[in-house]
């Protein structure tokens, strides 16, 4: 099922948290809603579940309008940012109570809803929990099932705030995978909430970029890293490096223009290669990972970050507190 | 914390608990042993026909029906205005906090005589009432009122805490499940709070059936007719009948034991469900 959202306006009293949002979901997209903390995610999520409702605007599933819809009647499954389970209920008795609440003439039976939870159990590869309590599991557990619950009542839109938020970075990482995989088998329209960049540009088909309660860029995750709307997108993608460059020597800009250039983008030499490179001094050098990170101080006093491989780490024999000249590769 | 007191010396652990004993014996064992003692003074007999006769057993069915009155109309009206205050923002919320403990800052014959000034014969209601042949005050209506009064926050003050505690997350979550309002209360909300609800319950039963002051204001002490138990025991008590007074208090101690034992048996779960919903709370 396709959603848009037209021109949604959302005030806290004299607070803007969402101003004129709009947005295109096609079926079966899987689109990540990337912005910092406080920019208006876990709302706009609100308002299209129907937990909350604008202030302006429409929603609009599958060319109906739902504005006027109750939750109840959306079928959206919705995976909230702290789970939600309920807690006096086995992991069984949660998994069932979206079939258990059905009007009673397409109400499953007993045995379709034992089929229907295991099989889901068996999707979240947590079989095993079934008679458990949610304080009896762990994060990375309570939040698969809250995903199998939400899919019990077989949604047609499934809206995921911070799925993986309060994991940690490895279960964070098999998640993540996981849901990609997931989404490729099941394809249902999918929207998550992350504030992990990462995150965003490794799982979805599509990433919105969010600030202040507004959209600042919609696109491929491609497209989005390497081509940013704005210097808001350009930083919260991945650290970046400012230069108040000469570009090139003697054109009549060269003093004014701002170059951006993301820490893997840039050359690290010992002696000067061109008229564009930077004299820097090294203060810290991370060692352990794919690639080496290095945070050196200009000239001019500005922290520089610079990415190289292991290999170049290795035969420039860079150490602390040396001096490095910096040179970004290409720019456009 | 355990270690620390332990580590108190021997005669400091227990002179503190001898204290403790002596006065829960001296201020309220010995007392209550009193009424059993002097209510079956004159033996079994005579205990059973001071509570057998017509007018301490109206006494006692006019109890238990305010009881049955107040205990309900409290429970409803405590859940609603605890999901009020505990799940939603509204203006003159903190009014209504205020307004709901109001019965416990006031005196009982305060309590009692606002009812008397209302429906009373020189009330605002007073002519009305009498022309279409009403009677409330001096008549079970207004007992049955003024306990509702004196007992009103016993459930809410219960429950705020706990659905407080417990946020409006699961509520949401039953929402998107397709629950129905109805369905999201019955089976959601209402299992979260139970214990807390029962506690609740069991404190209010426990003032509806012993209030004594609000009910004695709008009473009149038409024996066998406006007399609860409490009111039964002064006049008996007031006629210098002790042994039937005191048997008949022997009925209220009695209720008061099983209280104590019903409400420490919910305790300990309510603390429970208390604990758990502040843990879930603050994991995030
Ligand atoms: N019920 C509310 N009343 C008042 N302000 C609110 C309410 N809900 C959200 N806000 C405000 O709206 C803004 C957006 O909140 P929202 O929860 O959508 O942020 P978010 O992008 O999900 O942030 P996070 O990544 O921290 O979860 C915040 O500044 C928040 O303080
Ligand atoms: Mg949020």
């Amino acid at each position: 099922m396709s959603i848009e959202v037209k021109n949604i306006i959302k005030t806290f009293g004299t607070f803007k948290a969402l101003e004129n949002i709009d947005l295109k979901i096609e079926t079966g997209e899987l689109i990540a809603l990337l912005g910092p903390s406080g920019s208006g995610k876990t709302t706009l999520l609100r308002i299209i579940a129907g937990l909350e409702t604008a202030d302006q605007g429409d929603i609009i599933f599958h060319g109906k309008d739902v504005k006027d819809a109750q939750t109840k009647d959306r079928n959206v499954g919705f995976v909230f940012q702290h789970y939600a389970l309920f807690r006096h209920m086995t992991v069984f008795e949660n998994i069932a109570f979206g079939l258990r609440v059905k009007p009673k003439d397409v109400r499953p039976t007993e045995e379709q809803i034992k089929a229907k939870v295991t099989e889901l159990l068996k999707l979240v590869q947590l079989d095993w929990v079934a008679n458990r309590y949610p304080s009896q599991l762990s994060g990375g557990q309570r939040q698969r099932i809250a995903l199998a619950r939400a899919l019990a009542i077989e949604p047609k839109v499934l809206l995921l705030d911070e799925p993986f938020g309060s994991l940690d970075a490895k279960v964070r990482k098999e998640l993540r995978q996981w849901l990609r995989r997931f989404h490729d088998d099941l394809h249902i329209t999918t929207l998550f909430v992350t504030h992990d960049q990462e995150e965003a540009l490794e799982v979805a088909d599509r990433v919105v970029v969010m600030n202040k309660g507004r959209i600042e860029q919609v696109g491929t995750p491609e497209n989005v890293y390497h081509n940013p709307a704005n210097v808001f997108v350009l930083n919260f993608l991945g650290n970046v490096n400012l230069f108040h460059g000469r570009t090139e020597e003697g054109s009549a800009d060269a003093t004014t223009k701002k170059i951006y250039v993301r820490p893997h983008e840039l050359t690290v030499t010992r002696q000067p290669v061109s008229a564009r490179s930077i004299k820097a001094k090294i203060s810290f050098i991370n060692p352990a990972g794919s690639v080496v990170r290095i945070d050196a101080v200009a000239s001019d006093g500005q922290s520089v970050q610079a990415e190289i491989s292991q290999e170049e780490y290795k035969s420039l024999k860079l150490q602390r507190n040396e001096e490095i000249c910096l040179t970004p590769k290409n720019i456009t | 914390m355990a270690v620390h007191l332990r580590s108190e010396p021997v005669w400091v652990r227990w002179t503190l608990i001898g204290m403790a004993l002596a006065f829960l014996g001296l201020f309220i064992f010995l007392p209550l042993s009193m009424v059993f003692i002097t209510g079956l003074n004159k033996g079994i007999a005579v205990y059973f026909k001071s509570i057998n006769n017509p007018d301490a057993l109206s006494a006692i069915r006019l109890t238990l029906i305010t009881a049955l009155v107040a205990v309900p109309l409290n429970l409803i009206f405590g859940v609603a205005a605890s999901w009020a205050i505990a799940k939603f923002d509204f203006y003159g919320k903190s009014f209504l906090t205020t307004l709901i403990d109001l019965p416990l800052s006031v005196s009982p014959v305060i309590s009692g005589l606002i009812y008397v000034l209302m429906f009373g014969a020189q009330g605002p209601f007073g002519t009305w009432l009498r022309d279409h042949g009403i009677k409330i005050i001096f008549a079970p209506p207004a007992i049955i009122l003024a306990t509702i009064f004196v007992t009103f926050p016993m459930v809410a003050r219960e429950l705020i805490p706990v659905m407080k505690a417990q946020g409006n997350d699961e509520e949401e979550a039953a929402l998107t499940l397709g629950a129905s309002g109805f369905q999201t209360f019955w089976r959601v909300t209402l299992p979260n709070i139970k214990w807390g609800l029962l506690y609740g319950v069991i404190l209010c039963n426990a003032r509806a059936m012993g209030e004594f002051g609000a009910v004695s204001v709008v009473s009149g002490h038409i024996r066998g007719q406006t007399n609860t138990l409490p009111l039964h025991i002064e006049i008996l008590y007031n006629e210098y009948n002790f042994t039937a007074a005191f048997a008949a208090a022997s009925l209220l101690a009695m209720l008061a034991l099983v209280t104590l034992f019903a409400k420490s048996l919910v305790e300990y779960r309510y603390r429970a469900e208390l604990k758990a919903a502040l843990r879930l709370e603050n994991h995030g």
